[in-house]
């Protein structure tokens, strides 16, 4: 409870909301337990951070742990992710 | 001893640089099996080092030890099964982190690991001090740092891998082994117990497979089901499950992910003390010019360009030389007639069988060659990774994912290599559905027949001048033509996905290489390969089937006295003493028709005649159906088939008539349009049959691609033919 008042919990958003040049945490993927693991193994494991450095007319290019990874447009509503204060 | 060659398999991400590092340890001594640009199963090479003799297999890319993909699980079942002596992992040193995750994996297989920090010489330009022996330490592992691309470091990598292999007892106690941290080591243990007492060494030893029973993995679980006594197994089965449950609660993540968190943070930590990054970022100019290529609205025009340029770069550049060769071919083919008498068999089969039919298709060999270097451009700069981007979004509205546009770009090259780089793509039923129509998306032996349908019925005319740029006439139908085979596809796609294969699309992730300038030797390679290929297959299939051609339309040949008529025609127009110009006119004019009558009468026009009905909708006579039957084994067996029916002897004073100028003589406009799209669309050819069964394991794939495409081009073709015939083509 006083956690919560401290620090106002960002809120929980698809990655699809997120704007170019914002970085976020990934949180997970809902409904898909094969697919989360796979990001995993491609290093974005949960509580990683990604930066959006591009969006197209539906995927999008972030950056995690200095490489680029083509997310496509199926995924990118399914991706949770929560806004990092700087 | 050192006769016996060792073996090292070559493993590494996508894009580390392993094709590059196998060309230059094996030299020239490759072998050329695969096609450049799809390393999709294992390739073997040879090398040597002091005097030891080496084996050594490319493997497929990869990001992990679970197989996603069926090219992975080629990579994971070569490594589990232990069928090399060593491992040399290839990584790229400038994406340190992520290479070095695989390499956590691979460190447990039970087999020494060299790893091979390639690219270092652009970790250096970017600023990165790798402190290498402090690495090659916590890690256990030689390392031995190689720039691929320069041929830097491949000695001390194959005598380090050597050295590993010849001792694989004290390698194996040197590596290090990833810990999870206590809580995780406790479950792995307890596991491990259990899993050793199934003792089957075989499937992998006991840590190995307690941890890949904690992440439930469906290939060990698979693996384990097949050889494991079914009670004790249960018994592990039960006892990783309970694991598995106690792990998500403690962590809120499945073990998995939390076991994949935990290597990371091991090379996080390794990669911390050992690394010293002096510049950030090593993605400046790829970002810079991806702002502009990936861009939501620009991109997919800018693709469009591009392919456009292609089409155009093609003509413009290869046409020149394709007539030139075409006129060598046809003083090839008079010469060779002076050399017997009229009428000698083995004249007419080499100058009308071998010479025309062959050489036919032979004269399009540069057109070939410059589309396999635009298709190697796209491929090596890393720009196909690009277009898979912006294209994700028309791909998702027909059901598919940007993923499935790789295949078929390299398909503009070649159906067969494209139909096994769907073995990238993850679900089995967007696999299929890219499979079956791949042939839709127009390959290099389809583009010679448009040459020569483009040049003989549309004489090249620029049409727009757009900044210097002039679009001609033939490169716009070309383009055109290959748009029909795309949109064509993307609406086959989305039939299928509604009917056969309905459900979402996988899910569609991939790394973006930065983009890269190719090296020549590479782009040389990538043109060498598929172009020998396409010349082979002329000397061979193409030949056989011309030769075939010939005799069927060489005999039965005309009764005597219809020959004689022919004579006497000649005779007649001889002696109206006409000029010289209307002379060669008249008599190429009778040369034409007895040539015309010879081929009905021959066995090849009787075939031709009697399915000539079934393809007289589409706007096609006996001749071209003829030919177009042909075309049922490859497709620009159209033009060396044409070049058969169509080879008209010489006789003294006369001018020859080309193939061009023989279809012109004949054909439409409109039919001409007719025969590319009929080409473009019906009966993929038999290497493209093949490539389906075999990679669908069925064939009632192949069967079903060769009815519908086949039905598809009848309906297509009639309706454009009637279409256009009423509005006057
Ligand atoms: N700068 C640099 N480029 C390299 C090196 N090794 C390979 N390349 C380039 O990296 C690109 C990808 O290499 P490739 O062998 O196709 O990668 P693969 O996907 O792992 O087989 C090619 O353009 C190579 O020329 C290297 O050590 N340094």
């Amino acid at each position: 409870m006083m956690e919560h008042r401290e620090t106002p919990a960002l809120p929980v958003m698809p990655l699809s909301v997120a704007l170019v040049g914002q970085t976020v945490t990934f949180l997970g993927v809902d409904g898909g337990n094969g697919i989360t693991h796979r990001l995993a193994e491609m290093g974005l494991t949960p509580g990683e951070r990604l930066e959006v450095v591009n969006r197209g007319p539906g995927p999008f290019i972030v950056d995690v742990r200095g490489t680029r990874l083509v997310l496509g447009q199926g995924m990118v509503d399914r991706i949770q992710v929560r806004t990092v204060m700087e | 001893m050192s006769q016996e060659p060792l073996t090292i398999a070559l493993v590494g991400n996508p894009n580390s640089g392993k094709t590059t590092l196998f060309n230059a340890l094996t030299g020239r001594n490759e072998h050329v099996g695969n096609y450049p640009g799809v390393t999709v199963e294992e390739k073997y090479g040879q090398a040597d080092s002091g005097g030891q003799r080496i084996r050594i297999a490319d493997l497929p890319g990869t990001y992990s030890m679970t197989a996603y993909t069926q090219e992975e699980i080629i990579t994971r079942n070569f490594l589990l099964d232990h069928k090399a002596d060593v491992v040399i992992h290839v990584i790229d040193c400038s994406n340190l982190e992520r290479s070095l995750y695989l390499t956590t994996q691979l460190l447990l297989i039970g087999l020494p690991v060299v790893l091979a920090f390639n690219m270092f010489d652009r970790a250096e330009a970017h600023g990165w001090r790798i402190d290498i022996a402090k690495l090659s330490n916590l890690l256990g592992v030689p390392i031995v740092p190689t720039v691929a691309s320069k041929g830097k470091g491949q000695d001390e990598l194959l005598a380090k891998a050597v050295a590993a292999a010849n001792d694989p007892a004290a390698s194996l106690a040197r590596q290090a082994i990833p810990r999870y941290g206590d809580d995780l080591e406790q479950e792995i243990e307890k596991l491990a117990a259990l899993a050793g007492r199934l003792n089957l060494p075989g499937v992998g030893h006991p840590r190995w497979l307690a941890i890949k029973l904690l992440e439930s993995d469906a290939e060990t679980i698979g693996r384990l089901q097949a050889e494991a006594d079914g009670q004790a197994l249960a018994q592990v089965m039960k006892s990783a499950d309970d694991a598995r449950k106690r792990v998500a609660a403690m962590y809120r993540d499945s073990a998995e992910i939390v076991l994949a968190d935990r290597r990371y943070g091991f090379v996080s930590g390794a990669c911390q003390e050992a690394v010293k990054h002096t510049v950030e970022s090593r993605h400046v100019l790829s970002d810079y010019i991806d702002s502009v290529a990936t861009n939501r609205y620009l991109g997919l025009p800018i693709f469009a360009f591009m392919m456009y340029l292609v089409f155009q770069v093609t003509f413009w550049l290869g046409n020149p030389v394709a007539d030139l060769l075409d006129k060598g071919k046809e003083m090839l083919a008079m010469w060779v007639r002076t050399l017997g008498p009229e009428g000698s068999i083995w004249i007419s089969l080499l100058a009308d069988g071998v010479i025309e039919g062959v050489g036919a298709v032979l004269v399009f060999v540069p057109l070939i060659a410059l589309l396999f270097l635009a298709i190697a451009l796209l491929e090596s700069t890393g720009y196909m990774a690009r277009a898979a981007f912006v294209v994700d979004n028309l791909m998702h509205r027909v059901g598919l994912h940007g993923k499935s546009f790789i295949p078929m770009l390299i398909g503009f090259g070649c159906t067969v290599p494209a139909i096994m780089a769907t073995r990238t793509l993850e679900s089995r039923r967007d696999r299929l559905a890219t499979m079956l129509v791949l042939p839709l998306i127009s390959c290099g032996a389809r583009l010679p027949v448009y040459a020569l349908i483009l040049a003989a019925f549309f004489p090249r005319r620029v049409v727009l001048n757009l900044l210097g740029l002039s679009m001609t006439n033939q490169a716009l139908l070309l383009f055109l033509i290959y748009l029909i085979g795309v949109a064509m596809a993307l609406l086959a796609v989305r039939l299928l996905r509604k009917t056969l294969f309905a459900g979402e699309a996988g899910s569609f992730v991939m790394e973006l290489p930065p983009y890269r300038l190719p090296t020549v030797r590479a782009l040389l390679r990538h043109i060498w390969v598929p172009t020998w290929m396409f010349v082979q297959k002329a000397g061979t299939v193409i030949l056989a089937a011309v030769v075939i051609m010939w005799t069927l339309k060489t005999w039965p040949q005309l009764p005597p006295d219809q020959t004689r008529q022919f004579e006497a025609q000649r005779a007649q127009i001889h002696s109206e003493n006409l000029p010289a110009d209307e002379l060669s006119q008249r008599l190429q004019e009778v040369n034409i028709q007895e040539h015309h009558d010879q081929l009905l009468h021959s066995a090849i026009g009787r075939v031709g005649s009697f399915i000539a009905p079934v393809l007289k909708p589409c706007g096609f006579d006996w001749k071209i159906s003829t030919a177009l039957m042909g075309a049922l084994a490859a497709k620009e067996m159209f033009i060396g088939q044409m070049g058969v029916i169509y080879a008209v002897h010489e006789r003294p004073g006369q001018q020859a008539v080309s193939l061009r100028q023989a279809l012109v003589h004949d054909y439409t406009q409109l039919q001409g349009f007719c025969i590319m799209l009929f080409i473009l669309i019906a009966s993929p050819c038999m290497a493209t049959l093949a490539a389906t069964w075999r990679e669908s394991g069925s064939i009632k794939w192949p069967a079903f691609q060769w009815s519908y495409l086949t039905i598809l081009a009848w309906l297509v073709t009639t309706a454009v033919f009637q279409v256009g015939r009423l509005l006057g083509g």
